[in-house]
């Protein structure tokens, strides 16, 4: 095969000479393929995300309902000023930073075994296991969840046949803060899944030689090396959960529960504001501002996660 | 969804809508006077509409209120034209607004307005005038219902009138054996944590409508109509019951699911939840209770930049049919404009007519407060009213505080 | 080697995750035979009357025929572009390339209101209709992400050496490409396109922004349960698609499911 390779005569003109002239400049191939994505990128999507900021220092007329350009700091005022807003704000990062914590909790052993102890085959169904869900749709999948936490749901009827009081889950905090876990779990698990496969059993094994306890060794070896990947994972859930309107619409209710932490009672998030205000009020500036709150927090998240490796394991 | 687009054309109508929209918003749904059009009229005055109806475009986009597309009379209509329809449902009037922006956007043909929703679409040019003489039923319409204030502007008609109806107390027969005859129920702490009501700024007329009985001496006369010191008053009620309510409904669906799951027992709802949650057997009622209650008039009305107009006209031309007209009324549980309605009514199912008022408006029009859009200058004149920008913004604080 | 003790903990978590995961998706199908038409436990009764329902529903069969239309394109461009940007990011060094791809990882760590709102607002002002295409603007943006990202690792992962190699034996850079490049990052490409073809199928936030009149599947399913009173019908339509995608999934788990590098004891 080599030989015949070698002994192939060359064809004359034609791309031959164009893919040498490339291959001397392999800046330049790298600048061609990245013009396409990177124009995309830029021209549709930074545009679209500049456009964002600008609506949001202009102002919209009640009367015609017009978007004017005229330049002003009043949307952001309001936010600042307006405790309502704070709440919002202060609910949505908190409960986002609760899933985060708990996906990451659930996913890190799960995917361990995953990694590390599944044979070859189960780790094949169990990977498929994690992604099949993401086929059923989102909204079902929370609809069932209004099935099974409400007043005559599934939990309850579990609970009763038990001979336990019934739950008052349906419709509160606790049931948002249940259903987002759940949809975001894949999310959280395939990246740190990824990051603890990559784990060389040679390492554990070199950890063992040097008296470490599997345990001892899982701590000091695996988790900072998978670390990454669970960084990765928070990313999602935590953005996830910081712009999504859909869950509090449907599982959200009046608990109290925010109220122990100064942060009033309602299943109200930013991302509800900001669908209101587009789909209802019309007022896209204001939402438009409200929005720039949750990029702002993903800015920072994104800069710590970055520090944290998470990147290279995404 | 669409928003509005910021445009050099657009740039015309902000003269003429924003002197007109203040007088011509004073109109109501109810009988009040005709619009006091002394000023510019609507943008779109001057386009004419269809004279005939030509063949079927094949598609037909609607806005419309949950339960006004029922495959019951959407199928045998796509059947007769072969206009395929494809419903988007709005919750409150706000949103109706947003999504005709720019005249449908090009996007939309018609949407199912009501009363608060059909001036600002008129005067922010994005429905334009329709031709009643393609509809034969209108001719069998109530009188009032012909050209009532909010579609019909110096004898132009914006749209053609569809149903009207109530925003009901819904409760479970269960907790209340006998019908509650107060919105007290609502407002009461003895049913901590199993209420509900709309998540919409205009359920403050609600809670005005209630103290209009309970504190005459706030001096409230029409909900929609507030000074300051009134909406005050009902943003105070409303902030007392926000501790009673299980969750502020958006979507009917939840409504319906609220009460399967005996989640609530009473709660403010549309005859639509009623009648669905009946029909599945679950065991409620509705009432009207005695300080009377809110409601809407609906039109279809059509959209400027419609891209299937012919549908749209066959469409209207389907409803406003007596057959239809009951169909639609028993399913929604609201009163049909069509005089004619009240045999096809009585045929599906009996004493249908008189329980839906649908032989003679009479006294039971009259207690309607019929959803208009609040605006700051008064019925009386003077301009201390509060706006719907702040009725939007007091909500969010209740609700989301 | 985990302790007894150790692998047992691990496996009872691992099967109650697994029943946390598909309890709630095994009630889907359940309530697709619900005799009754709004939802509530214990289930009533069964009755199969909404399959051929949903079967005649023209609205279903429109709004399916869209998701898949809109997926399709956008996983096509994704494709395209998102290797594109692996294979480029992949061989450079150069400056600004953290702040490149910090770029890509965008439209996800965003929340999707923003980017929904921003493309929403990106098309009015520039007086684009609304349409299948401004859909598949916004669903090709988040696939561009998950085809770079999967294509990129994969990339990292493969030895240098190999296309060296080739090219010293004869192979024009199309050759290369064609008979070693690819086949080394095609099982990604397989998983990238099938996992960002699954988001773009189940989106719904982004695509309420950038849809016109048009409904996909999802913003479809939003709908009927506003209406709350054809819930089955979303049950048929959703547990269709899951059996539809039940093998597909399971040949995407294979082709990325781990290369067992873990298990080597070569050290990387």
């Amino acid at each position: 095969m080599a030989a015949e390779t070698v002994g192939r005569p060359r064809k004359k003109g034609g791309a031959a000479p164009l893919q040498a002239w490339l291959w001397r400049r392999p800046w330049l191939r790298s600048v061609l393929l990245l013009t396409p994505p990177l124009a995309w990128f830029v021209l549709i999507y930074l545009a679209s995300l500049a456009l964002l900021l600008v609506t949001a220092f202009w102002q919209i007329n009640f009367f015609t309902t017009q978007i004017e350009q005229v330049w002003n700091l009043d949307n952001f005022r309001t936010i600042v000023s307006d405790p309502t807003y704070r709440l919002i704000i202060g609910r949505t990062v908190v409960m986002a930073a609760i899933v985060t914590v708990t996906d990451a909790i659930i996913a890190f052993p799960f995917a361990y075994y995953m990694a590390r102890v599944a044979s070859r085959r189960v780790q094949t169904l169990l990977f498929a296991a994690v992604l099949l869900p993401l086929w059923a749709s989102y909204i079902a999948r929370v609809y069932s969840w209004i099935l099974i936490l409400n007043h005559s749901g599934v939990l309850n009827w579990g609970l009763q046949s038990l001979r336990l009081p019934p739950a008052d889950v349906g419709y509160t905090n606790v049931a948002m803060w249940i259903v987002f876990s759940y949809i975001w779990l894949p999310f959280m698990i395939i990246p740190t899944y990824s990051a603890m496969e990559r784990v060389p059993e040679s390492l554990m094994e070199a950890a063992a030689d040097l008296g470490a306890r599997r345990f001892r060794a899982v701590r000091d070896v695996v988790l900072p090396l998978a670390l990454p990947g669970v960084v990765a994972g928070s990313i999602f859930t935590f953005s996830l959960t910081l712009g999504d309107y859909i869950t509090p619409i449907l599982v959200g209710g009046e608990s109290s529960g925010w109220r122990s932490l100064g942060l009033g009672t309602g299943s109200t998030f930013i991302g509800n504001v900001v669908y209101n205000n587009v789909g209802i009020a019309n007022n896209v500036p204001f939402a438009a501002a409200l929005a720039t709150i949750p990029v702002a927090i993903m800015a920072l998240y994104l800069l710590g996660a970055k520090r944290l490796g998470a990147f290279e394991a995404l | 969804m669409n928003t509005t687009e910021a445009g050099p054309g657009f740039r015309l109508r902000l003269a003429t809508a924003a002197a007109a929209a203040v007088i011509a918003l004073t109109a109501c749904g109810s009988t009040g006077p005709a619009a006091g059009s002394t000023t510019a009229p609507p943008p779109t005055a001057n386009l004419k509409p269809l004279t005939s109806i030509g063949p079927g475009e094949g598609q037909l986009n609607l806005i419309a209120w949950e339960g006004y597309t029922d495959t019951s009379w959407v199928k045998p209509f796509t059947a007769a034209t072969g206009c395929k329809v494809n419903a988007k449902f709005a919750g409150s009037s706000a949103e109706m607004v947003t999504l005709m922006a720019g005249g449908g956007g090009g996007q939309y043909d018609m949407v199912s307005a009501s009363g608060d929703a059909d001036l600002r679409l008129i005067y922010g040019g994005d429905v334009r005038p329709m031709n009643p003489d393609l509809i034969p039923d209108f001719n069998n319409f109530q009188d009032y219902f012909k050209a009532p204030a909010y579609n019909t502007i110096n004898g132009i008609h914006y749209g053609i009138s569809l149903q009207w109806g109530p925003n009901v107390l819904l409760y479970s027969t269960k907790k209340f054996p006998v019908a509650p005859t107060s919105w007290g129920v609502l407002y009461d702490p003895a049913y901590k944590g199993v209420i509900t009501v709309p998540d919409n700024p205009i359920q403050i007329a609600d809670a005005a409508l209630y103290l209009k009985s309970t504190q005459p001496n706030l001096g409230i006369t029409d909900p929609y109509e507030l000074t300051q010191k009134q909406f005050d008053a009902t943003i105070a009620l409303l902030k007392q019951q926000k501790p009673l309510i299980k969750k502020y409904w958006d979507l009917a669906g939840t409504e319906i699911q609220l009460f399967t799951s005996n989640e609530v027992v009473a709660g403010a709802a549309w005859p639509y939840q009623t009648n669905t949650l009946q029909a599945a057997r679950v065991a409620v009622a509705d009432t009207i209770p005695t300080e009377g209650a809110t409601g809407w008039g609906d039109t279809w009305m059509l959209a400027t930049n419609a891209p299937h107009p012919n549908c749209a006209y066959m469409w209207t031309k389907w409803v406003s049919t007596p057959l239809v007209q009951a169909e639609q009324a028993l399913f929604f549980g609201e009163t049909p404009v069509n005089k004619l309605a009240c045999a096809q009514m009585e045929r599906l199912q009996a004493h249908s007519c008189a329980q839906y008022h649908a032989d003679a408006l009479g006294s039971y029009f009259d207690s309607i407060k019929f959803w208009k859009t609040p605006i700051a200058t008064c019925d009386d004149g003077s301009k201390n009213c509060i706006d719907y920008s702040q009725w939007q913004s007091a909500w969010t604080t209740v609700t989301a505080g | 080697m985990e302790s007894l003790w150790a692998r047992f903990a691990l496996r009872f978590w691992v099967v109650l995750i697994l029943l946390f995961l598909f309890i709630p998706i095994l009630l889907i199908p359940l309530y697709a035979f619900n005799s009754s038409n709004i939802e509530s436990w214990p289930l009533p009764g069964l009755t199969t009357k909404w399959f051929a329902e949903t079967w005649n529903d023209t609205e279903v069969q429109t709004a399916l025929g869209l998701s898949l239309r809109a997926g399709l394109i956008a996983t096509a461009l994704a494709l395209i572009l998102g290797s594109c940007a692996a294979f480029a990011i992949h061989r450079m060094t150069f400056f600004g390339r953290d702040v490149v791809s910090l770029l890509f990882v965008l439209p996800l760590a965003l929340p999707g209101i923003v980017t929904g709102l921003s493309l929403n607002s990106f098309f009015h002002y520039t007086g684009i209709t609304f349409s299948i295409w401004t859909i598949v603007v916004g669903h090709t943006t988040f696939c561009i992400v998950i085809v770079y990202n999967n294509v990129l690792a994969r990339l990292r992962r493969t030895q240098g050496s190999l296309i060296e190699a080739a090219m010293d034996l004869g192979a024009n850079g199309f050759q290369t490409f064609r008979d070693v490049t690819l086949p080394l990052i095609a099982t990604s490409v397989v998983a990238g396109a099938m996992l960002a073809f699954a988001l773009s199928f189940d989106e719904v936030i982004v695509t309420t922004f950038t849809a016109g009149a048009q409904n996909t599947l999802p913003i479809w399913i939003f709908g009927a349960i506003r209406l709350g009173q054809r819930l089955p019908e979303v049950n048929v339509v959703v547990s269709f698609v899951i059996l539809v995608t039940i093998v597909p999934v399971i040949i995407a788990a294979r082709l990325t499911g781990g290369s067992g590098i873990a298990r080597t004891t070569a050290a990387r």
